[in-house]
């Protein structure tokens, strides 16, 4: 990189006047080299951005507009939630950790209470299941109908988000009758869940279950046909299945490539999916028009989920005999969920006392952003924005 | 100017086209804002805009302008001063310039050019100066990128911008802008019908200049947070601000001069002496309908990534207004 202006000398053969002269013209010379660098301009997008979702940090390296390298710095939000947890009683780890997907809100809790009632050896009854599937459903809903919004503001079309938004609130309405809480339901109790439905709530989600696909035959002619869209994303942010395998990809970012998987089908779980007649949606390309068709595609097969499971509601008890003071009994246990934005699991180590004694949280976005530097190699950069929007993290989902 | 007002001194006739030009350049300005920005946004988004300021928010505009005054004026360290504080008033410079040539009726003009519409075109580019001033004087990698991307953009779509109006000059066959009203009288029909191609050409080509979605690479928000104007604040911000609306409301008069018929009204005789007061009206309306579609597809697209944009000018937009042009010039020979 330096540019060889003087001459090679060896430094011995002069005297001492002239030695000096010749380091401080080297000197010189390295330093206009260095100010006038010319390889490559290093951008630093975020903390603050509108484009990175929250406090996430990349450091792109770039010569004009395609990024050389660029490397992820996450953390910026890291809130301690696994310490946390240890000094937190059972009861009361769900108020904690419903905030770490901040919009799948109900999804986050549900791991965990199956980890500790596997630990404890307690069951729900089916009525609790089904209501804890409705509820996971229509958090997926809220969650992914937030992304369906916000990948077009990422890619300049303002528009779509108020209409997401718009017909989100209907779906969080109903979230907020029947758990008191929009994005943070604590609903969840170790043996069922806290309150049965309330009156006319089945009515009223169905017709709210209505507008969510009606939201989504809107969004399929305002931004999946619609050709800037699809010149955008299609080609862009190519992940092959076993790149994407690999990488530790799990939810939609590895369906869009093709992969057939899917935790409610592929894995026993007390929970109602084994009941329900429904299809996992895939997409060959790989790209993030893939990415971006495979969420909307499983919104309103949750959208249609919400009923079937509403309409099979068994009747009984929403909850399992447990002690008042829950102590859970030594063990380990890992329970892992199909979450909104990937697969999400809790490790929770339980020494017999009031609180765990250690939860490990695998969280999607954590995995999904490894894929970034790879990715985001040799792209340019308006690509970036859209790299990041379809693969979907949540930062507080990164960074726990 | 009209020979209804009195004789006037040399130094009273300037002042008054000095307020004339500023009215005619910030009202339209203003009312676009307000109309569009603010409210037809702000439905098309199912919310209602700004309802506080005046009956509807229709103050609003000047609660704004309060609110830009009175903000800290920043100069980021290391930005070239002088460069960073010219580049709003080129680029405003640019758009005052536009409004000379403008017709608003057979006598309501400022200047009488006979070349109107090629100095129009030709003052049109030097905006392009002063966003790239704006992006190199900033200091700032974002800025720098977002004015390099508009040197690029708006210099590629300067292209089919020329090419599309040269149909409309070979049908009027003159470059006097009153001209090509008149002419649009004599042809019987407004010129958007025979040149519908031009027209959408120049629809384009208008939105890309203006750097409005979907070509506003320059201003990417997502990615660039707002381009060449990332490190404005105040008053020097409110003067990009207007300038771009500014150019739109200009840009979408001479569309509507050139593609529908200006100032005339149907069955109403283009060059008598009461079009001198309901040309500027008329004018305003016509401009509005323009800058109504400009606005919508703003609401409407996602942007264009820089290569595309490229692509989408070089080898789609020019060969087809040449295209036109060939048709134009085949039709006026031989009919």
């Amino acid at each position: 990189m330096s540019t060889e202006t003087t001459t090679e000398v060896d430094i011995n053969d002069i005297d001492e006047v002239d030695q000096l002269r010749y380091v401080a013209a080297r000197a010189a010379d390295a330093r206009v080299n260095i100010e006038l660098e010319t390889e490559g301009m290093t951008l630093n997008i975020g903390p603050q951005h509108p484009a990175t979702h929250g406090t996430l940090r990349i450091v792109a390296r770039l010569d004009g507009e395609r990024v050389i390298q660029a490397e992820p710095i996450m953390g910026y939000m890291h809130r301690g939630y696994e310490k946390l947890t240890e000094v937190r009683t059972y009861p009361q780890v769900t108020t904690l950790i419903n905030r770490i997907d901040w919009v799948g809100s109900f999804a986050n809790e549900v791991p965990f209470i199956l980890a500790s009632e596997e630990l404890m050896g307690v069951e729900a009854p089916p009525r609790a299941q089904y209501i804890r599937t409705a509820l996971f459903e229509m958090g997926r809903i809220a969650n992914i109908m937030l992304f369906l919004g916000d990948m077009p503001v990422q890619l300049g079309g303002v528009t779509p988000l108020f209409y997401a938004m718009r017909d989100r609130e209907f779906v969080l309405n109903q979230i907020e009758s029947a758990t008191g809480g929009r994005f943070h339901p604590n609903f969840n109790r170790i043996g069922g869940v806290k309150d049965d439905l309330p009156a006319g709530w089945i009515k009223e989600t169905k017709s709210a279950m209505q507008r969510v696909r009606d939201f989504c035959d809107e969004m399929d002619d305002l931004v999946t046909g619609n050709e800037i869209f699809q010149s955008r994303c299609r080609g862009v942010g190519i992940i092959p299945a076993d790149v994407g395998k690999a990488y530790g990809l799990s939810g939609a970012n590895l369906r869009g490539s093709g992969v057939d998987w899917d935790l409610r089908r592929d894995q026993p779980s007390p929970l109602a999916w084994k009941d329900l007649d429904w299809k996992v949606w895939t997409h060959p390309d790989g790209d993030s028009f893939s990415r971006f068709w495979v969420r909307l595609q499983e919104v309103r097969e949750s959208s249609l989920m919400v009923d079937q499971i509403l309409d099979g509601l068994p009747a009984g008890p929403i909850m399992a005999k447990v002690p008042r003071i829950i102590k859970v009994p030594a063990g380990e246990s890992y329970v892992q969920t199909e979450n909104p934005l990937g697969v999400m699991g809790y490790y929770v180590i339980s020494k017999g006392e009031l609180t765990p004694f250690r939860v490990k949280i695998r969280t999607a976005s954590f995995s999904n952003m490894s894929i970034t530097p790879w990715l985001l190699e040799g792209v340019y950069v308006p690509d970036i924005a859209t790299i990041l929007a379809s693969l979907y993290f949540i930062l507080g989902d990164i960074d726990r | 100017m009209t020979p209804i007002i009195a004789e006037l001194a040399y130094w009273q006739e300037t002042v008054l086209r000095g307020l004339v030009g500023l009215v005619a350049v910030l009202l339209p300005t203003g009312a676009l804002v307000y109309m569009f920005l603010f409210k037809m946004m702000s439905f098309m988004q199912s919310r209602l805009g700004p309802m506080e300021a005046g009956p509807y928010g229709q103050l609003q505009l000047l609660a704004e302008f309060g609110k830009f005054l009175q903000k800290e004026d920043i100069f980021p360290s290391k930005a070239d001063r002088f460069v960073f504080a010219a580049a709003p008033f080129v680029v405003l410079v640019s758009t005052f310039l536009l409004v000379l040539v403008l017709p608003g009726g057979p006598d309501a003009h400022f200047v009488d050019l006979n070349t109107g519409i090629y100095f129009a075109m030709a003052v049109s580019s030097v905006s392009v100066i002063g966003i790239m001033m704006a992006g190199w004087g900033s200091n700032s990698k974002y800025s720098l990128l977002g004015g390099i991307r508009a040197a690029g953009q708006l210099i590629a779509y300067e292209l089919p911008l020329v090419l599309s109006v040269v149909g409309v000059v070979i049908m009027a066959g003159t470059l006097n802008l009153k001209g090509i009203v008149l002419a649009q009288s004599d042809f019987g029909i407004w010129f958007i019908i025979p040149q519908f191609l031009g027209f959408l050409i120049f629809l384009v080509s208008i939105q890309a200049e203006l750097t409005q979605p979907p070509f506003d690479m320059p201003v990417a928000e997502s990615e660039l947070v707002t381009g060449y104007m990332t490190e404005y604040s105040g008053i020097r911000f409110l003067l990009f601000f207007i300038g771009e609306f500014a150019t739109a409301a200009v840009f979408s008069a001479i569309g509507a001069t050139l593609f529908l018929g200006g100032w005339t009204i149907p069955f109403v005789d283009g060059s008598s002496e009461i079009m001198n007061w309901i040309g500027p009206l008329v004018l305003a309306v016509k401009m509005v309908l323009i800058a109504f579609l400009i606005f919508w597809f703003r609401m409407t697209y996602p942007r264009f990534r820089e290569d595309q944009l490229q692509r989408l000018a070089w080898k789609f937009l020019i060969p087809l207004s040449l295209l036109n042009i060939v048709i134009t010039a085949i039709f006026k020979v031989v009919f």
